[in-house]
């Protein structure tokens, strides 16, 4: 299950329907080994474009030498679909290379960059399998855990 | 001295779960070679037909190795080389 609190979990929706129709990416990092995705990265889609994803390999490595240093990991990988459902396209599968991190999907195609539904869901992708997961999404003031 | 390099997850059942390994070598490709020497399956991972494959980054010291050579990129001792997939999708 993934559990993330409303504020990330409105941020990412909101910067997919702000990059619609190209496609929205980004991560949520958190501690090593914590499985909470506390701090919100949203990443350039350096394709630009309303089919593909790809982070800038400079981009990618800032990011993954800011993690290093914070003592974190890729808690969430997340990217939007714009014109088909919230579901790891072939692509997605062949290419997911983060087996602990839980991969999520916004899809767009409905709301496009006015408000009205998204699809938000989470998949975990490993050796080329997808199982998906529930959601969980937690304001501040619920207790944890 | 030797080339330290970082292994990103994904290839650490190749490395005993070390994230990171050290190589020898003067250029990427030597590097590349001698890690599988000791870490067998690494090489597929990162190279396909004699090229670094489209969805592996990789940087020395910082730099993507795309605008410095690809796999004939100069190493030398103390350099460090980091891996890191694409972070990718359609």
């Amino acid at each position: 299950m993934l559990r993330i609190e409303k504020a990330t979990y409105d941020a990412i929706v909101a910067h997919a329907r702000r990059d619609h129709p190209d496609e929205a990416c980004g991560v949520v990092a958190g501690p090593a080994g914590s499985d909470r995705p506390v701090r919100h990265v949203p990443m350039l889609n350096a394709a630009r474009s309303p089919t593909f994803y790809e982070l800038d390999p400079a981009d990618l490595l800032r990011l993954y030498q800011d993690m290093d240093a914070r003592a974190e990991e890729p808690v969430v990988i997340y990217h939007s679909h714009t014109a088909t459902e919230a579901y790891p396209s072939r692509t997605d599968i062949a290419l997911a290379a983060e087996p602990g991190a839980h991969y999520v999907l916004v899809s767009t195609r409905e709301c496009g960059r006015d408000d009205g539904p998204v699809e938000f869901r989470s998949f975990r992708i490993v050796s080329g399998e997808v199982s998906e997961e529930d959601v969980q999404v937690a304001t501040p003031s619920e207790p944890a855990g | 001295m030797a080339i330290e390099v970082k292994v990103p997850t994904i290839l650490r059942g190749h490395t005993g779960g070390a994230k990171a390994v050290s190589g020898q070598g003067d250029t990427l490709r030597q590097v590349i070679d001698d890690v599988e020497s000791s870490h067998a399956g690494v090489r597929e991972r990162l190279v396909d037909g004699g090229e670094l494959r489209r969805f592996v980054n990789v940087y020395v010291n910082d730099e993507d190795v795309r605008f410095t050579g690809g796999l004939d990129t100069p190493v030398a001792d103390g350099d460090v080389v980091v891996i890191l997939p694409a972070v990718a999708g359609g």
